[in-house]
């Protein structure tokens, strides 16, 4: 059996949809995050595998999810300080219940 | 050929990274989704290193697995209590999503089982090593990454003051 980016591709998939899931069916704004560091991290391994496979004298891939990852790390910091300053000020991590600022 | 071991490593990654991410998305304990977060990381630094990406390995466990994770925990510690469950989805909304991700699976998934022969080669090229990464993060020229690198530098300086003046208490 020889391992070809296709046996990689599908679990990457696989992680990529159940982010898709969670992020429309959780509530907690927490949970979203989580689906969302799901769906970041299977587009990371896309980069990664397809460099390795079909361009392995480049390291295109690889910069990309390097710099990807560094974004990631920041994005989820500010978006837990928002939360955090959210829970301060409702004492809910709820979405269905922030609506004080809609229209 | 694959050796028996590197096929035995393959197919226990990919359980593991099927299983913990629908389990992470799935279980209403809160904490628990985050450890499954953990454990779904870790497979896919472990995908990293097999495919000889050795320093993005290193990285991802370093970021991902020792940073957000632990800021994930921190988060939800002081947002919810650890015992408590999320209310059971209503059937509408899981019909949504379980339409939405099935939609995206049945798509993509179609789409890269009928181009299997572009996806025939085997894993080339070796592990590069830490003097070209540097020499590419640091470069001006041709593969050179400088700029986005420096703007990577600002975005976390901007991140860090925004995450202190967002949450400090007024």
């Amino acid at each position: 059996m020889e391992i070809t980016a296709i046996y990689y591709l599908i679990p990457a998939l696989v992680m990529f949809c159940c982010g898709l899931y969670g992020f429309v069916t959780r509530r907690n704004m927490i949970a979203m995050l989580i689906s969302l560091e799901l769906m970041l991290n299977a587009v990371d391994m896309n980069f990664v595998i397809f460099n390795r496979f079909l361009f392995p004298e480049q390291m295109e891939g690889m910069m990309f999810t390097l710099f990807a990852i560094a974004i990631a790390a920041a994005e989820t910091a500010v978006a837990i300080a928002i939360i955090i300053n959210i829970y301060r000020s409702t004492h809910s991590v709820d979405v269905r219940e922030l609506n004080k600022m809609k229209f | 050929m694959e050796s028996v071991g590197s096929i035995i490593l393959y197919a226990v990654v990919a359980a593991v990274i099927i299983i913990c991410s629908v389990l992470a998305v799935t279980t209403r304990k809160i904490l628990r989704a985050a450890t499954y977060l953990l454990f779904t990381l870790f497979a896919a630094a472990v995908v990293y290193f097999m495919l000889d990406y050795e320093f993005l390995g290193a990285v991802q466990i370093a970021v991902y697995a020792g940073g957000i994770v632990v800021l994930f925990v921190f988060a939800i510690l002081l947002t919810t209590h650890p015992g408590d469950s999320s209310r059971p989805l209503t059937s509408k909304r899981r019909a949504l999503g379980v339409a939405g991700a099935l939609l995206m699976l049945v798509s993509a998934g179609y789409s890269l089982l009928t181009r299997c022969e572009l996806f025939t080669s085997k894993a080339e090229g070796a592990n590069p090593d830490m003097q070209l990464i540097g020499e590419a993060m640091l470069g001006t020229g041709q593969g050179g990454y400088l700029l986005p690198f420096e703007a990577i530098s600002v975005l976390l300086l901007a991140c860090i003051i925004g995450g202190v003046v967002v949450a400090r208490k007024r």
